[in-house]
């Protein structure tokens, strides 16, 4: 498990990586995911399963089943960064790998990036290809979109992702839709990134959760990192997809830290990851409400729940099939997201399974969600806008009574 | 009104060429109808060179042009083409300069405005009506329409619908032309209204910063829709808005203005950065189909800029006082025109309309973040075509 901040409020810091006391890992005796096409499974030295698949590589780690004797970092593969540091080793890997990709922003050449993850890549590299773009995000992504339409794969970094507003029409009129309305002519293989999300009392125009607003552009895919891990994997895939594709980060997930493989992979970006197996209900969530929800699950597990935790990864389009089996086996389902509460991912969710996996329901799909509200700046207000662990929990003791 | 009338130059040979039947590659110098006006560089000269071939190969490209919009407005009446059709006829001679002076490796980008450029970079007819009426052989599958017309062999990059987007677009071809170092240049079209937008200051302001070899076209029709130029903007000198870009302002009624204009441009773009070229030019008919064009200008205008101005009757006389051929010949190049526009239609009607099973065709390209897991319970994974 990854070292995290102090959330708002938490009582205490989440579990360090050699604490396993509060999950079961009955991994061998778990299919959580189809058979039908991936040949192999990462298991995770913690004890977290993903699945892999013909089309991603990934690696397998044979012998990691999760014990406390397994767990010394002495014996661990690996190496330990964190979270800017694995995008940008994803990024430099991507770099190296396809001259064709190259990176534009504000601040991302010289100064290295507002939040280091493009720290020294100008040096290595050069100015053009990490370009340091003026204050024009319009019209940089306009750029960006322009130049992926010859070939080249440039990878579109907003400063804060509510400056990428003002892209929105080259978003989704030209980026969206161009491959589209031109019969399949043009690609358009760009990555726009940016950190998002409510971070430490930023303001109400620095904390905006935009996956609610670009969720119905047809034609781009949507994902959200969480961890170092697969910040690195979605990262690179989605630098190697053919589709233009949205990285969403969060401001404060920056720092986490985590030990990942040395090796080369890949992550499938529309696949969700199982943080924890469960039985009794099913958790979606993403980005930094995944350490809400892992906080409540130790209260829930110590109260003798057993919730089954998914990070969804990918908002567009949603790995039904992950989620689907999960509901098949759970029959409730809570979703917890930082979106707000009108037309936010969890909204769409909500509706997708509701309309998919109905007849497996035993109670109504619950959502929490942040607060339609503008993000106050005062810190206790702040706290009040986002979903906490004590509300989650309370929530599962409602649904699960 | 804001529009200055030209006085009715003709185009006199300067020199007497020796004119022969089949079109020949003796070079015929003429004189732009105007001097070019410049800003902040010294402006190319009046004299240009062209060929008799070439002359003919105008007057044909344009009186291709002029047939094909005049169709589409018929079509457009017949409600075989919906939605919205912006007609370029009047506006010919800057399609067909442009081309004439870059290659197909240089990229064009332009707004909403593009059947003729579409044709100009080498789409045919039938590719052209096909997408109009939303058929299957269209150059976009049907799925674009009027406004997305796209060639992407011929650096033809389209066709946007939205007002001044495609300007950093643009400016983003012309970033990768310089990032793998090719010697080619970007002509990013947009018009009079577009002119205002901030997307095309701010993109401009990056051109220059890391010249790039990007050349805006101006296409000032004096008219943003309903609006004419005065109305709309403080400084209408579109030539000159580049501030500390320099800039050109061109007779874009005279198909040889244009093509010194783009020729000139394309070698600074290539040492210097960008340029901005102002095209002074007209458009017959009003914005769109929707528009009768008649509310915001007199029809006096409209028919004096016919009778003085039109790139075609230019053409014409220049090719009839250069013997080129005859008012007959002529005549019957365009007879022979107006069968070909009507056959390529006729094959276009033919064409089916696009499949339902192609609805999801290229949302996202083939094989990638197409799978659906689990949409259908039975089936454990839906893929989405």
């Amino acid at each position: 498990m990854t070292v995290v901040f102090l959330g708002i409020g938490a009582t205490a810091a989440l579990t360090s990586a050699n604490s396993f006391d509060s999950k079961k890992l009955h991994i061998s005796s778990r299919r959580l995911v189809s058979e039908t096409k991936s040949t192999f499974f990462v298991v995770r030295s913690d004890g977290r399963l993903n699945s892999g698949s013909n089309r991603r590589a990934q690696i397998l780690i044979t012998n990691a089943v999760a014990t406390k004797a397994d767990s010394s970092p002495a014996t661990k593969p690996g190496h330990e960064l964190l979270l800017f540091e694995a995008l940008r080793e994803g990024l430099e890997e991507e770099m190296e790998r396809d001259a064709r990709v190259c990176v534009m922003g504000e601040d991302v050449g010289h100064y290295g990036g507002s939040y280091k993850v493009t720290k020294d890549l100008a040096n290595k590299y050069g100015d053009l290809r990490v370009l340091d773009t003026p204050i024009a995000e319009n019209s940089f992504t306009g750029m960006a979109i322009g130049a992926a339409m010859t070939g080249l794969r440039p990878i579109i970094e907003g400063m804060n992702m509510g400056f990428l507003l003002l892209a929105f029409n080259q978003i989704s009129n030209n980026c969206g839709m161009l491959h589209y309305t031109s019969g399949g002519q043009f690609t358009i293989p760009v990555v726009i990134r940016g950190p998002g999300g409510v971070g430490r009392q930023l303001g109400a125009e620095h904390s905006q959760r935009l996956e609610s607003y670009f969720q119905s552009i047809p034609g781009i895919q949507m994902v959200a990192c969480s961890t170092p891990y697969n910040a690195k994997g979605l990262m690179k895939a989605a630098i190697r997809s053919e589709n233009p594709v949205i990285l969403f980060e969060h401001v404060l997930l920056y720092n986490l830290k985590e030990r990942i493989p040395d090796e080369e992979y890949v992550l499938n970006l529309e696949e969700a990851e199982m943080v924890r197996p469960g039985e009794h209900i099913t958790i979606l969530t993403y980005s930094r409400m995944r350490y809400h929800v892992m906080q409540a699950a130790k209260t829930l597990v110590n109260k003798g729940y057993d919730p089954e935790v998914i990070d969804i990864r990918s908002l567009k389009p949603f790995d039904l099939h992950t989620i689907g089996n999960s509901v098949k086996k759970t029959h409730r389902v809570l979703i917890v997201e930082e979106c707000m509460r009108t037309g936010g991912i969890g909204a769409s969710l909500t509706a997708a399974i509701n309309e998919n996996f109905h007849d497996y329901l035993d109670a109504p799909v619950v959502c929490l969600s942040s607060q339609d509200v503008p993000t106050p700046y005062a810190g206790t207000l702040e706290e009040w806008t986002v979903v906490q662990p004590a509300q989650i929990v309370t929530a599962v003791e409602q649904l699960c009574h | 009104m804001a529009l200055t009338h030209r006085s009715s130059n003709l185009l006199k040979p300067l020199s007497a060429a020796v004119l022969r039947r089949t079109f020949s590659t003796d070079t015929i110098t003429v004189e732009t109808s105007v001097p070019f006006t410049s800003h902040n560089c010294s402006p190319p000269p009046r004299t240009v060179e062209t060929t008799p071939a070439e002359m003919m190969s105008f007057f044909r490209d344009m009186a291709t042009m002029r047939r094909m919009e005049i169709a589409a407005d018929s079509l457009y009446k017949a409600k075989l083409i919906r939605g919205f059709c912006h007609l370029y006829d009047g506006q010919e001679a800057v399609a067909i300069g442009m081309e004439a002076a870059i290659t197909s490796k240089d990229c064009i980008i332009t707004a909403y405005r593009d059947h003729c450029l579409f044709l100009a970079r080498g789409g045919t007819l039938v590719e052209t009506f096909a997408e109009l009426m939303g058929r299957k052989d269209g150059c976009s599958k049907g799925k674009g329409g009027s406004m997305h017309f796209y060639k992407k062999e011929s650096g033809f990059y389209g066709g946007h619908g939205i007002v001044g987007a495609q300007v950093p677009l643009g400016c983003g071809l012309a970033f990768a032309q310089k990032y793998s170092k090719e010697e080619h240049v970007t002509f990013a079209m947009y018009g009079d209204g577009a002119a205002n937008q901030g997307q095309l200051f701010e993109a401009l302001n990056m051109a220059a910063l890391w010249d790039l070899p990007a050349i805006l076209v101006c296409e000032n029709n004096h008219y943003g829709m309903g609006t004419a130029e005065w109305r709309a903007a403080k400084s209408y000198a579109y030539y000159k808005r580049g501030d500390y870009v320099p800039g050109l302002k061109v007779d874009g009624m005279d198909a040889f203005a244009v093509k010194q204009a783009c020729k000139f441009a394309k070698e600074h773009a290539l040492k210097n950065g960008p340029i901005i070229l102002e095209m002074d030019t007209y458009r017959y008919h009003g914005h769109s189909m929707s528009d009768p064009g008649s509310t915001y200008r007199k029809r006096d205008e409209v028919t004096g800029v016919r009778q003085e101005r039109d790139p075609l009757e230019r053409i014409r006389k220049l090719i009839l006082s250069h013997d080129l051929a005859t008012e007959k010949e002529l005549k019957d190049t365009e007879k022979e025109i107006r069968k070909e526009v009507d056959e390529a239609i006729a094959k276009a009607k033919e064409s089916p309309m696009p499949d339902p099973s192609e609805l999801f065709d290229n949302v996202y390209v083939k094989g990638f973040g197409v799978e659906v897991f689990g949409a259908d319970r039975k089936e454990v994974k839906s893929v989405l075509p």
